[in-house]
């Protein structure tokens, strides 16, 4: 199930793609197409199957059953060698006994191209990186960091028509990786080249990618833009993996949700239900005048709740409250200090997003347990 | 920290062996060798180089030097090329009976060496079983008779014995290159054979230096394959100074030739270490 299709042409086709270590099924019929100049990225935990993924587009894996194309061109039967695409690797894997240089040029040498060309598009590339300075070093003399560039340079002076990235920045310190990110965006856009991007850091993927591709036990649980994916996540996984939710089970009858005593319409059948509300959604209710209170079109959901504990995370600051029926809920608000006593809460009905179901791994995903949904939606290293 | 006492125990024990099982009898040849034997076969304790002049001068010691030298470079060399490919393969296409095979490599290493050079005489004779074998399918008339009691038994024999020897670093070698740097040759255009060339090859050179380094110096030392499958021709160095210990009694000339192998083997060794520092990047 692919998100909106891009609008540009397609550079890259997978089709039904299937992966099995023996009676391990890593990859089940992925089908992702993926657009000329598109940032996608592969997102998942680890064990999802998105670095075996990523191998099966480099070359290194075969897939069982599936097929991928690039541009009328079958890729997926040619040796890695043969491939437009290039490949940064998680540690790098730069070559230790050729200096800086001789690792951005190695491609180039065994394309067999002229010693002058080599020579200035090695120099390019370098200066690209801004890693000139260290073109006759080893990359055992250089940092994480700056290895972290050469392997960009090694792979983007062949001028691939894809670029693959494996976890490129997991292993870098949390300030170089969020200034790498800004930087890699950058140069995406500069060289136009296909990115295609693997990486279990949901923040990372949203702040970098066009698409986000989420791969869940090697399967693709929905594939659309940061906003869309954060804002319209169409299962309860998508929900609690990207950012914080509240997963409210909720019964519907005759166009109205009701979860515990909170009630919102709704246009979905009669039956059960599932929502995602985000923390953020939730605001402390302002005391309205009835007469500006009326002019309203949609009046918000308000419930009244109890404060249980409270997290400060700097801009921001995480509630824990209870409702007088028991439910809990995690709300987000702009840091300041909240009243005690009994407070009251609203929402807006538009901000419920109902949810397929899918479990997060073994956890219960229940609106009454967030410290479960929770911590699963914090699943990053 | 640890406690003096624990440090005193662990440490003396092995610096009480080098040095009487290694410093005093390396200590006695070094004196030996400057000393002399008198008519009588009695050690005269008078400094001279005489021994090393004889060692210079006379042909049949330095000459047999030379040609342990290169029986040693042939057996270096056989080794290698028996035991770089069975190391390439092992630890890159062996996939899941890669720790069978590499008992099987070791497993010789069991059998008395004594069993495996006799094995060969058994082998290589003139009515030996490839003399018999070459004569019933008529490609030859009579046995050959280079087979046994030449370098080339010797070579063979040694080259059987040693190359597990060279295989073994060989491979841990192969085994450390990291298999990312493989995937990354591929990746940016390199098929195998290249890769082979510009990555893997380069990244096993210390691997390689250690194990002709190894087949080398236990080869140039040995004097059990010359001694039973050598004959006149395949003499080795070793030989000689087992007969100035035991027959000859002249321990001093023995002692000469001993300190010079010595010296020989330590620069070699010293150079070999040198060369792999500089291709080792881990």
């Amino acid at each position: 199930m692919p998100g909106t299709p891009p609008a540009t042409t397609t550079l890259l086709s997978i089709r039904s793609v299937a992966k099995h270590f023996g009676k391990n099924i890593v990859l089940r019929d992925i089908s992702l197409e993926i657009a000329e100049g598109e940032f996608l990225t592969i997102l998942g935990e680890s064990g999802s199957g998105k670095t075996t993924l990523l191998r099966i587009l480099a070359g290194f894996e075969q897939s069982t059953s599936g097929e991928v194309w690039m541009s009328n061109e079958r890729l997926d039967t040619q040796p890695p060698y043969r491939r437009r695409v290039n490949t940064v690797f998680q540690h790098y894997a730069l070559f230790p006994h050729m200096t800086v240089e001789q690792n951005v040029g190695y491609g180039l040498q065994i394309a067999n191209r002229p010693a002058v060309e080599i020579a200035t598009r090695v120099a390019e590339a370098l200066d690209k990186v801004k890693m000139s300075a260290y073109a006759k070093s080893k990359p055992s003399k250089i940092s994480g960091g700056q290895q972290q560039r050469i392997a960009l340079a090694r792979a983007l002076v062949n001028r691939p028509r894809l670029l693959l990235l494996d976890e490129p920045l997991s292993a870098l310190d949390a300030n170089l990786r969020r200034q790498m990110q800004v930087e890699l965006k950058a140069l995406q856009r500069e060289v136009g080249i296909t990115f295609i991007f693997v990486t279990h850091d949901q923040e990372e993927a949203m702040v970098m990618s066009d698409r986000i591709a989420l791969l869940r036990s090697g399967e693709l649980e929905q594939v659309a833009s940061p906003r869309e994916i954060y804002n319209r996540p169409a299962t309860s996984y998508t929900a609690q993996f990207i950012g914080h939710t509240n997963l409210l089970h909720a019964d519907v009858l005759n166009g109205s949700a009701m979860c515990d005593r909170l009630a919102w319409p709704s246009s979905l059948p009669d039956g059960a239900a599932l929502f995602s509300l985000r923390p953020e959604c939730i605001r402390l209710a302002k005391v309205v005048p009835p007469a500006l209170a009326t002019a309203k079109a949609a009046p918000s959901v308000r419930f009244r709740a109890k404060l249980r504990d409270q997290a400060f995370h700097g801009a921001t600051e995480l509630l824990h409250v209870e409702t007088e029926s028991g439910l809990v809920l995690t709300i987000r608000t702009a840091s300041r200090d909240v009243p005690a006593g009994p407070l009251e809460f609203e929402f807006a009905p538009s901000d419920a997003v109902p949810v397929r179901p899918t479990s997060l791994g073994s956890t219960s995903t229940s609106a009454s347990s967030p410290a479960s949904a929770e911590s699963s939606a914090e699943v990053r290293a | 920290m640890f406690s003096r006492a624990y440090r005193t125990v662990i440490t003396v024990p092995p610096l009480l062996w080098v040095a009487v099982f290694l410093l005093v009898p390396y200590l006695l040849m070094f004196c030996y060798s400057f000393w002399s034997v008198s008519d009588t076969g009695a050690i005269v304790h008078s400094w001279n180089l005489a021994n090393y002049h004889d060692l210079m001068t006379k042909p049949v010691y330095w000459q047999t030097l030379l040609r342990s030298m290169w029986i040693a470079a042939r057996v270096t060399f056989f080794s290698l090329l028996l035991g770089y490919p069975l190391a390439y393969f092992l630890s890159f296409h062996a996939g899941k009976k890669k720790d069978l095979y590499y008992q099987l490599v070791i497993i010789p290493l069991w059998v008395s060496y004594l069993v495996r050079a006799y094995a060969w005489k058994t082998i290589l004779g003139s009515d030996g079983v490839l003399n018999t074998l070459l004569q019933y399918v008529h490609l030859t008339k009579h046995p050959l008779d280079f087979l046994l009691y030449s370098p080339f038994a010797v070579v063979l024999t040694l080259t059987h014995i040693y190359t597990p020897f060279t295989f073994l670093p060989i491979y841990a070698s192969l085994e450390h290159v990291p298999r990312n740097l493989v995937e990354a040759s591929h990746d940016l255009g390199a098929p195998p054979a290249q890769t082979f060339r510009r990555v893997i090859f380069p990244l096993s050179i210390p691997g390689v230096l250690a194990g002709a380094t190894f087949a080398f110096v236990l080869s140039l030392g040995d004097f059990l394959a010359p001694l039973l499958l050598g004959g006149p021709s395949g003499i080795m160095i070793s030989n000689i100074v087992v007969s100035l210990f035991g027959a000859a009694y002249n321990w001093p000339l023995g002692a000469a030739i001993s300190l010079c192998m010595l010296a020989l083997v330590l620069s070699l060794l010293v150079f070999s270490e040198r060369l792999e520092k500089k291709w080792s990047f881990q």
